[in-house]
C-alpha cells in the first residue's frame, strides 16, 4: 500500500501533464499516452481510470479482432486465430511472471496441461478404456479443472520461490519434466502414453462451442479478460508491489512487504490464466497426452512469450500469432519434419539480437524513425 | 526422521526378496554413476559460469551418436570414448568462444541462448540420423554377463564396470581440480570470478577451457549412455531432467554434490521402477521437494 500511495504521489505531476496532453488531441490518445511516459517508468501512468488507456489503435484492434471471423474463412478463424489466442493466453500467463515478477517459469504449460487433463479426466472423453472419465456436466468439470491447476501452480510458486533468479528456470523445468514423464509412465489416472481423446468443447444454450465461430469468441473472450486483469494488476497495489519486488526483493522486504506471499500469489494468478488457456487448448486440439506437456511444447510456450516481447501483455498474443504462421506456413517452403530448425533458429536471433523481442524491435525502429519517445511500456 | 521408513524398507525388501533387492541395488548405483558423469559437466559449468546449460542433454545425445558411430565402424570403444568426449567438448567449446564470451553475466539471455541451441541440435541430429533406436554394442571384453557372484548370480560385465568407471572420473576430477594449477584456478573463479580476473588470471580462456571439459564429460556419458541405455530423440530430455535433479538436491556448482545427488537420484529410480513402475517419477518427485523444502540450496550448495 505504501509505495502505491508513494508512487501516487510522486506521479501525480506527470499525470496532470498527460491529461492535458489528451484534452488538447483526443483522436491520437494512445498515442499521447506513449509520449508521456518515460522510458522504463512502468507504473508512472497509475492515477488515471481505466478508459483513459483506452486510446485509438485498442479500438481498431479491438474492432478487428471482433469482425475477424466474419471474413476469414473457418481454417483462419480456428487454426489461427483461436489457436493463437489460446497459446497466447498460456504465454501472457508467463509474461506476467516472468515480465513483472521476474520469475521465468517455465512450468506454465504444465499447469495448463494439469487443467487440460482435469477436463478430460472429470468431463467426458474417450479414452482406450473409457473407465477413466468420470463425466460430470462440463461446467463442474472445467471450474474443478481451473481450480486443481490453480492450485498445482501455487504449489509450483511455493516450490520454486525459495531458490531465486536462474534457478527458477532449473526447478519448473524439472516440474514440467517430471510431470509430463508421470503423464507417460501412469496409466491408472493419465492413462499414459495414449492420453484422452474426443474432449470435445460443450454445447451452451444452444450454441454449439465447437463450431469455429463460436469456440473463437469464447477464446477472444477469455483472452481479452486476461489481457485486461494483467493490465489491471499492474496498476493495482499488488502488480505495484510484484514489479517492486522484481526490482529489489530485499528492499521491499524492508519495506515490510511479504516477498515471499506476493510471488506466491503471482504464480497463483498466472496459473488460473494458464488453466483456462489450458482448458480451451484441449478442447482446440479434441485430445491431451504426454505429447501436450511434453518438453517441446513447454518451451514453446517460452519461445512464444520471448518471441512477441516480456515487456508488454500483448506481446503474448503477437508471439503467439507469429509461432502458429510460422508453425502453419513454414513448413509449406521447408521440409514439414523441420518445423523444429525453423523455430529454434528464429528464438535463436530474437535472444541473441533483440532481447525485448518482436516489441523490442518495434520500439527500436520507431525511435530510430521518429522523434525519440517513451520505449514499449 | 527419514531414515527409520528407509531402513524399514532395506529390511523389508531384503528378506521379500533379495535377490531383486541387490540388483536393484547395482542397477541404481550403475545409473548413477552415468548419471554423474553427465552431471559433474553441468555442475562443473554452471559453478564457473553462472551458465545453467539447458543444451547439456543435446550433447549428451551428440556425444552418443558419435560413440555409435566410432564404435560400429571401427569396433573400438576406447576411441569412441575419446571421439565422444572431443566431439562435445569442440562443440561447447565453439558455443563459449562464439556466443557466450559476448553475453557474460546475463545469466538469463545465456540460458535462452542454450534453450534455442539444444531445439536446434536436437532437429539436427534427428535429420541426420533419423528417429530410430541406436544401441552400442559394448566392446568383446565386456560383453555378457558375469556368472556366480553369490546371491545374484550373474550380473551385466558392462555395468558392472560402469562402477569403477565413474568413481574413477570421479577422482580424476576431484585430482584435477584441487591439485592442478587449472582446477585452483576454476575454484577460485566459482567463489569469486571478478577478484580472480583481477588477479591477472585470463578468465576467457579458462571458461572456454572449462565449458569444453563440461561438455566433453555429457559427450562421454553419451557414448556409455549409447551402450548402457540407447540414444534415440528424447534421450537428451531424460538425462537433462537427471542433470537438473541431481545439481538441484546436491547443490549447484559442487562436483561432490553431484555425486550425491546422482547416487540419490539413481537409487530412487531404479527402485521406483522396480516396486511402483507406474509411479516411479513421484518418488524422484517427492525427494526434489523434500529437499527443497528443507535444504533449498540441496545437500551441499552454497549461497551464490
Amino acid at each position: 500500500m505504501s509505495a502505491a500511495n508513494w508512487r501516487n504521489t510522486m506521479n501525480a505531476g506527470a499525470g496532470r501533464a498527460l491529461m492535458r496532453n489528451q484534452g488538447q488531441t483526443p483522436i491520437s490518445m494512445g498515442e499521447g499516452v506513449g509520449t508521456a511516459v518515460l522510458p522504463g517508468n512502468r507504473g508512472l501512468s497509475l492515477n488515471f481510470g481505466f478508459w483513459r488507456h483506452i486510446g485509438a489503435r485498442h479500438v481498431v484492434v479491438l474492432l478487428f479482432v471482433l469482425a475477424y471471423p466474419w471474413f476469414a474463412t473457418p481454417f483462419f478463424t480456428f487454426q489461427i486465430g483461436a489457436q493463437s489466442l489460446a497459446l497466447g493466453l498460456i504465454a501472457l500467463s508467463l509474461t506476467f511472471l516472468g515480465g513483472y515478477g521476474g520469475m521465468i517459469s517455465l512450468a506454465q504449460m504444465t499447469v495448463a496441461g494439469i487443467a487440460g487433463y482435469g477436463v478430460a479426466i472429470f468431463g467426458a472423453a474417450s479414452a482406450a478404456d473409457a473407465t477413466i472419465s468420470l463425466g460430470w456436466p462440463s461446467w463442474v468439470a472445467v471450474l474443478i479443472s481451473i481450480v486443481i491447476a490453480t492450485a498445482g501452480a501455487a504449489f509450483i510458486g511455493w516450490l520454486s520461490v525459495r531458490t531465486e533468479g536462474i534457478y527458477t528456470i532449473m526447478i519448473t523445468l524439472a516440474v514440467g519434466v517430471a510431470f509430463y514423464y508421470l503423464c507417460l509412465q501412469n496409466y491408472s489416472v493419465f492413462n499414459g502414453f495414449q492420453g484422452f481423446q474426443r474432449v470435445h468443447a460443450p454445447e451452451v444454450f444452444g450454441v454449439n462451442l465447437r463450431e469455429p465461430i463460436p469456440f473463437y469468441y469464447l477464446a477472444l473472450l477469455c483472452s481479452l479478460a486476461g489481457y485486461f486483469l494483467v493490465k489491471y494488476l499492474l496498476r493495482a497495489p499488488f502488480g505495484i508491489a510484484l514489479q517492486g519486488i522484481r526490482d529489489n526483493p530485499r528492499r521491499m522486504h524492508a519495506l515490510g512487504f511479504n516477498v515471499t506471499a506476493h510471488r506466491i500469489a503471482a504464480y497463483a494468478v498466472a496459473g488460473v490464466m494458464a488453466a483456462v488457456g489450458g482448458v480451451l487448448l484441449v478442447w482446440y486440439n479434441g485430445l491431451i497426452g504426454p505429447g501436450s506437456v511434453g518438453t517441446s511444447w513447454i518451451i514453446n510456450i517460452l519461445i512464444i512469450a520471448v518471441l512477441g516481447g516480456m515487456r508488454h501483455p500483448i506481446g503474448a498474443f503477437l508471439g503467439a500469432i507469429v509461432f502458429v504462421l510460422l508453425q502453419t506456413f513454414a513448413i509449406d517452403v521447408l521440409d514439414r519434419e523441420r518445423f523444429n530448425l525453423v523455430i529454434g533458429a528464429v528464438f535463436l536471433v530474437i535472444v541473441l539480437f533483440s532481447p525485448d523481442g518482436l516489441l523490442g524491435w518495434w520500439a527500436g525502429l520507431r525511435s530510430k524513425f521518429s522523434t525519440p519517445r517513451g520505449g514499449v511500456r | 526422521m527419514i531414515g527409520l521408513p528407509l531402513a524399514a524398507f532395506v529390511v523389508w525388501g531384503l528378506w521379500d526378496n533379495t535377490r531383486l533387492f541387490v540388483i536393484t541395488l547395482l542397477n541404481g548405483l550403475t545409473l548413477a554413476s552415468l548419471y554423474f558423469i553427465v552431471a559433474a559437466g553441468f555442475t562443473l559449468v554452471f559453478g564457473l559460469m553462472r551458465n545453467v546449460n539447458l543444451a547439456h542433454g543435446s550433447l549428451y545425445l551428440l556425444g552418443g551418436y558419435v560413440g555409435f558411430l566410432v564404435a560400429t565402424h571401427t569396433g573400438w570403444f576406447v576411441l569412441a570414448l575419446a571421439a565422444g568426449f572431443a566431439v562435445a567438448a569442440l562443440v561447447g567449446l565453439a558455443m563459449q568462444v562464439s556466443i557466450f564470451r559476448f553475453m557474460p553475466g546475463e545469466d538469463l539471455r545465456q540460458t535462452l541462448v542454450t534453450i534455442a541451441l539444444s531445439i536446434i541440435m536436437a532437429d539436427l541430429l534427428l535429420w541426420w540420423l533419423g528417429g530410430t533406436v541406436h544401441q552400442a554394442d559394448p566392446p568383446g571384453w565386456l560383453y555378457g554377463p558375469l556368472r556366480d557372484i553369490p546371491l545374484i548370480k550373474a550380473y551385466s560385465k558392462y555395468r558392472l564396470m560402469l562402477l569403477p568407471i565413474g568413481i574413477a572420473i570421479g577422482v580424476a576430477l576431484w585430482l584435477f581440480l584441487n591439485r592442478t594449477r587449472l582446477g585452483m584456478m576454476i575454484r577460485a573463479g566459482v567463489d569469486d570470478r571478478a577478484m580472480l580476473s583481477a588477479a591477472g588470471v585470463n578468465v576467457n580462456v579458462l571458461f572456454a577451457i572449462t565449458f569444453a571439459i563440461g561438455a566433453g564429460l555429457a559427450g562421454f556419458g553419451g557414448v556409455i549412455g549409447a551402450v548402457e541405455l540407447s540414444m534415440a530423440p528424447g534421450e537428451d530430455v531424460r538425462l537433462l531432467l537427471a542433470s537438473l535433479i541431481v545439481v538441484i538436491i546436491g547443490g549447484m556448482g559442487s562436483v561432490v554434490g553431484a555425486a550425491l545427488g546422482a547416487a540419490i537420484l539413481g537409487l530412487a529410480e531404479t527402485y521406483g521402477l522396480a516396486y511402483a513402475p507406474t509411479y516411479s517419477v513421484v518418488f524422484t518427485f517427492v525427494i526434489l521437494i523434500l529437499v527443497l523444502a528443507f535444504r533449498p540450496r540441496g545437500f551441499l550448495g552454497r549461497p551464490a
